[in-house]
């Protein structure tokens, strides 16, 4: 269990592999320097047919799933059910408390708070499943090919790889979108693209373990390309770590956008979100007007938590 | 040993220069002149020439870059553009702002992360092993501001017990500037908690699965004398690293806690940098996280080396 020691060996330690951990640890991702132990996933883990109804058993996954499910109808039909419209000010009611006629009370333009936090759900929703799979995609790609590869290849994608990680993902994802400006677009690519290092590193150190296979030597000797061997032969092997992967950084996703709209990076007024809301009505907290930030807070929170739990779910699942 | 060290300084090296190549030219694409972005769009465009040309933002790309890391090479960090100053003190004293609400943080996490990951490593899999895996991870995927708001409400508007903003002003003493930061410093320790946890729980598992750790019960140890002789002392190795890679987190991803909690720190001082343009202010800010977190990074791997001999020999303890 070398950690992140990178003992003077070969290339392939080049980049730092995560310790692999025990099944049944809790193998979730460290978030902003995104150290992964998903490796555990693709070393004992194998995504069986049994493995869905496992799931199906989990009562952390039926509270995740139904919190999401919740925060999906929501975002589609948040619209037709929200009690008022999310842009409509009421000048004659600001800042009211909680009350039977605004659950969550109002913001200081009278505009309905629950309304706001229902609608908010939408762009969110959108745009973090969006970004997590681009970056997923790009970092399957490269981390299967630095695994499969090695040698210099691996070094020079390593370094650039271990340079971002340096960063906190939220700065180099604010660095960029002030580079070229916030739109529904940007954040899904800027967030994509600060992914990818993260989950290559995860797909490199999977792809490391399974490139030493018997399988892999006989599809080479047989003659396969290396597309082939990468994408038929390991990228199938490698697949419950990219998904457990996958699920964690949508989670990570969530935290990102949510704290870009936070920073004014996201999504813009008036359209309803929840960190841009929480941004606007930070400074009401100290009058008292709690309400304004505390229920977008929450509402962030769930989302997050669902994600997390349904993570955790299907990770020990498939490292059972 | 003195390979192992090289290397790790040439890696060192070579990660930073990546850095100030991506921190660069990052910041050369954003959008907007910063001339013009300093004096409004009012201003007549033969001052807003004048204006680039003194900032020397007019020169072409390499050379600015040349220029840019050869000042640094030199500790001279450029002129902001929109203080017209020297970069240097800003991030000076930014940093050390910094470092004392990191401290904090710091203190209150580790110890309180390792006890959190150890409880949970003697229960794996039952309830109280679940519980503390599972809070933790949640936890350290809500953002900052979400729980930063819930304390500010819990404890600063309706037990006002504690000061909401960071800063306690200047001639604030010791104390009260302590008890400004106690309530920035946990949403960091909430994010930081999860992975610390995570860690120093499976490290000690790794360790009480051992041939040393069955060894020592075998031979009659009280189990209190096995989990502090044996276990511990080995299952603290790998937590090591990961509090190393949380540092440059914990200095920099400070953005959200020093805005939300209005203290003027290195995350501060980004954000407003990038806001304003202000590219020299920006790397400058961004390179010193970058400094700081290949730093920690490597007294980690000395101080695992230092402290497990088997490393310096070779290959890892598995």
């Amino acid at each position: 269990m070398s950690g992140l020691l990178q003992p003077p060996a070969g290339p392939d330690d080049a980049l730092p592999v995560e310790p692999v951990q025990r099944p049944g640890s809790l193998g979730m991702t460290t978030g902003y320097l995104g150290a992964t132990a998903a490796t555990a996933v693709a070393v004992a883990g194998r995504a069986t047919p049994g493995a869905f109804r496992l799931l199906l058993r989990r009562t952390t996954f039926y509270v995740g799933a139904g919190i999401l499910l919740f925060w999906v109808v929501c975002a589609i039909f948040g619209h037709w059910f929200a009690p008022y419209s999310p842009l409509a000010q009421q000048l004659l009611l600001p800042n009211a408390a909680p009350s039977a006629a605004h659950w969550f009370g109002t913001d200081p333009l009278g505009r309905d708070i629950l309304s706001r936090v229902i609608t908010g759900s939408r762009d969110i929703l959108i745009i973090t499943p969006l970004a997590t799979v681009l970056g997923t995609v790009l970092g399957t790609i490269l981390g299967l090919a630095m695994g499969y590869f090695g040698g210099v290849f691996d070094l020079i994608a390593g370094r650039i790889v271990e340079a971002f990680l340096a960063l906190p993902l939220v700065i180099i994802a604010f660095l960029f979108v002030v580079a070229v400006g916030p739109s529904t677009g940007t954040l899904i690519v800027v967030v994509g693209l600060v992914f990818t290092p993260l989950i290559a590193r995860t797909v490199r150190a999977a792809t490391l373990v399974e490139r030493q296979q018997d399988y892999v030597s006989a599809s080479r000797l047989f003659g396969e390309s290396p597309v082939r061997v990468m994408f038929g032969e390991i990228l199938p092997n490698v697949m419950p770590a990219i998904l457990v992967e996958f699920t964690v950084r949508l989670g990570y996703a969530i935290f990102a956008i949510a704290t870009l709209s936070f920073l004014g990076f996201g999504v813009q007024a008036p359209t309803p979100d929840w960190g841009a809301d929480i941004s606007a009505n930070y400074i009401n907290l100290l009058p008292g007007y709690w309400w304004q930030t505390l229920f977008p807070a929450l509402a962030i929170a769930s989302l997050v938590v669902a994600v997390i739990l349904i993570a955790d779910s299907i990770e020990q699942v498939l490292a059972s | 040993m003195a390979t192992f060290l090289l290397r790790r300084l040439g890696l060192m090296i070579l990660t930073l220069w990546i850095l100030s190549l991506i921190v660069f030219f990052a910041g050369q694409i954003l959008p907007g002149d910063p001339a013009r972005a300093t004096l409004g769009n009012l201003a007549a465009p033969s001052a807003v020439k004048a204006l680039d040309a003194q900032l020397g933002v007019n020169r072409p790309l390499l050379t600015r870059y040349l220029s840019w890391i050869g000042g640094l090479l030199h500790g001279n960090m450029g002129t902001s553009y929109s203080y017209r100053t020297a970069v240097e003190p800003f991030v000076r004293a930014a940093l050390l702002n910094s470092i004392k609400l990191a401290a904090l943080a710091f203190v209150i996490v580790v110890p309180l992360s390792i006890i959190g990951g150890v409880i949970a490593a003697l229960y794996a899999g039952r309830a109280a092993d679940r519980f503390i895996s599972v809070t933790g991870l949640a936890l350290s995927t809500v953002p900052e501001f979400v729980s930063g708001v819930v304390i500010i409400v819990i404890f600063g508007v309706e037990l006002k017990a504690l000061p909401v903003t960071a800063s306690a002003g200047a001639n604030a003493s010791d104390f009260q500037q302590f008890r400004h930061l106690i309530l920035p410093a946990i949403p960091l320790v909430l994010v930081l908690f999860g992975y610390i946890a995570r860690m120093a729980r499976a490290g000690t598992i790794e360790a009480l699965n051992s041939d040393y750790t069955r060894t020592a019960i075998l031979k009659g140890l009280p189990r209190a004398t096995v989990i502090r002789r044996h276990v511990l002392r080995n299952s603290l190795l790998p937590t090591i690293t990961v509090i190393a890679t949380q540092t440059g987190y914990l200095i920099g991803g400070l953005v959200v806690v020093e805005t939300l909690f209005n203290y003027q720190g290195l995350g501060n001082l980004i954000y407003k940098a990038a806001i304003a343009k202000d590219f020299p202010m920006l790397e400058a800010g961004i390179l010193i996280i970058g400094v700081v977190y290949v730093l920690a990074t490597l007294i980690a791997d000395l101080l695992l080396t230092y402290l497990n001999p088997r490393l310096r020999i070779g290959g890892g303890s598995e």
